[in-house]
């Protein structure tokens, strides 16, 4: 019985702890003691519902008992009082503060409306850019996802003790830089935004880059990002980056199956069974995309990703695959976000129109600063290789295989470099 | 998650109590898809290559709520207390929760 009560509870925290923590945030104008005293809900939970039973509203019981908490501190701790109250920029704010100052109705704070609000506010400033990433990344998960520092520690496959210490000292750098607990203003919306979709992608990567074995944790943090880019798509609905974010995942995730084989090799996109594609997901995809088009705003890079990752998703056979298109929107992207990992994407699709020594000429240019990236030399090896100069390509796919950590992408690797061998003996 | 049906006819509150539970889930990234489904609607059989159609309705009182919910829950318990949630909106009636397989399970 209470094992049942505690997974009940386990799951009832996951999903609610978001709005317990936001709304905790809004009153005492501090994440780690928002965090501490919904933390301290929880464990009156533990004590009090083998005892009482599970509550009807067990959300909202975690909830009520949490804010009680923090109304307590706040009227026991005149210091932290007086700072919420210097801390409470707009006059709503002021009056909420004035509400838990004596006998007001407990209600007058339960104020449902500005929950979603807070949860846009405890997102925008998990992923603060005062932190660094690494710290960004762990807080959102711990505090959007509800996720303990153990299953962060494992997901990431990092000590826990790491993970704890992040979290502890990226709630402090917050505290101490009297950080706002605020959806960023117009000025600052943009860049805060970037900051907010990169390590919702961050996330994601991690997940989807985790192949095979003891990497099931791992790949649930894709369904984690997914589920924090819907989140904020719901919340911020008029941002087409967002829209653009959670259709690439959706598009990406949808070739999850298919992306690994049964010994956990990767197979690349030309080679997946697209059979186990997974069709609902590409369909949301598409219709995410949508709504971000819709908007008719200027497209950013997400949008144009996802874009392109569309165009995949619409090929039934690898030969079907617009490469034109595709090269057009990697030059697309490339004015605006002119990384090098995008113009090796770009290279490839220069390749697959045709274009092979236009397309090597573009992966030589970037070979200083990609010295160290296996997957130029991988793509460098199959271009050589396309234009029969097998003895340039094999050392290529093996340069790639040198550096790559992945094992079962090395063997791949290796196996290319010796196909080469094979071609000219 | 469905509703069969079998609840009370719908009303207005009922209709507002259930978009404030629609939006909240949708914003929480959990809900991906719902709809009200024609209580009338057509049941399929087949047995020995024999295919028999049988127009409905099926539900009890055909004024009651017939809708489903594609939610994407984390795990079993996350799906077991949304429904909870949402049984407790709908008040009375009976439905089903069942887990959508996709192509890695």
């Amino acid at each position: 019985m209470e094992i049942e009560i505690q997974r009940r509870l386990e799951a009832v925290w996951r999903l609610e702890s978001a709005r317990i923590v936001g709304a905790l945030t809004r009153l005492v104008r501090d994440v780690g003691l928002a965090e501490e005293l919904a933390q301290d809900a929880l464990v009156s939970a533990l004590q009090d519902w083998p005892r009482t039973g599970v509550p009807e509203n067990p959300g909202g019981w975690l909830m009520l008992t949490a804010r009680h908490r923090a109304i307590d501190r706040l009227r026991r701790d005149d210091k932290l009082r007086e700072k919420v109250e210097t801390l409470g920029r707009d006059v709503e704010d002021r009056q909420r503060t004035a509400a838990y100052d004596g006998t007001a109705e407990f209600d007058a704070v339960l104020d449902e409306d500005q929950i979603e609000d807070d949860i846009l506010r405890l997102i925008f400033i998990s992923c603060h850019p005062v932190l660094a990433t690494p710290a960004r990344v762990a807080l959102t998960l711990r505090l959007l996802g509800g996720l303990t520092t153990e299953e962060i520690a494992r997901a990431f496959v990092v000590p826990e003790p790491t993970i704890a210490q992040r979290i502890v000292r990226a709630k402090r750098t917050l505290g101490e830089k009297d950080i706002p607990f605020e959806v960023p203003p117009p000025a600052e919306r943009a860049e805060r935004l970037a900051s907010v979709l990169e390590v919702v992608y961050l996330i994601f990567n991690e997940g989807y880059s985790a192949t095979g074995g003891d990497d099931l944790l791992r790949t649930d943090l894709c369904q984690e990002a997914l589920r924090l880019g819907r989140m904020l798509a719901g919340l911020a609905p008029d941002e087409p980056e967002v829209h653009g974010l959670v259709a690439l995942m959706e598009i990406q995730a949808s070739r999850f199956q298919a992306r690994v084989d049964g010994d956990g090799r990767p197979v690349t996109l030309a080679e997946q069974d697209r059979g186990r594609w997974d069709q609902s997901l590409i369909q949301r995809g598409f219709t995410t995309l949508l709504r971000a088009r819709e908007l008719q705003r200027p497209v950013g890079p997400y949008v144009l990703q996802a874009a392109i990752a569309a165009c995949h998703a619409q090929a039934a056979r690898p030969e079907d695959t617009d490469w034109a298109q595709i090269a057009l929107l990697y030059e697309t992207l490339l004015q605006l976000a002119p990384t090098p990992v995008a113009r090796l994407n770009h290279a490839v699709a220069v390749a697959e129109t045709g274009r092979t020594a236009a397309a090597l000429s573009i992966v030589d240019d970037l070979t200083a600063r990609l010295h160290n990236y296996h997957l130029l030399y991988a793509v460098r090896g199959d271009l050589l290789a396309r234009l029969g100069r097998m003895t340039e390509a094999r050392v290529a796919f093996e340069q790639a295989a040198e550096l790559t950590r992945n094992r079962p992408e090395r063997e791949v690797l290796l196996r290319r470099a010796y196909a080469c061998v094979a071609a000219t003996a | 998650m469905t509703t069969n049906g079998g609840g009370p006819p719908a009303t207005p509150e009922l209709y507002a109590r259930m978009g404030a539970f629609v939006t909240e889930l949708t914003q929480a990234g959990v809900l991906l898809a719902s709809g009200g489904l024609d209580p009338k609607g057509t049941h399929f059989s087949a047995a020995d290559g024999q295919v028999t159609m049988t127009d409905g309705p099926y539900a009890e009182a055909k004024e009651s709520i017939v809708s489903f919910a594609l939610i994407e829950a984390r795990t079993e318990e996350e799906a077991r207390e949304l429904a909870q949630r949402f049984w407790s909106v709908v008040g009375d009636g009976e439905g089903d929760m069942r887990r959508v397989y996709g192509p890695g399970d």
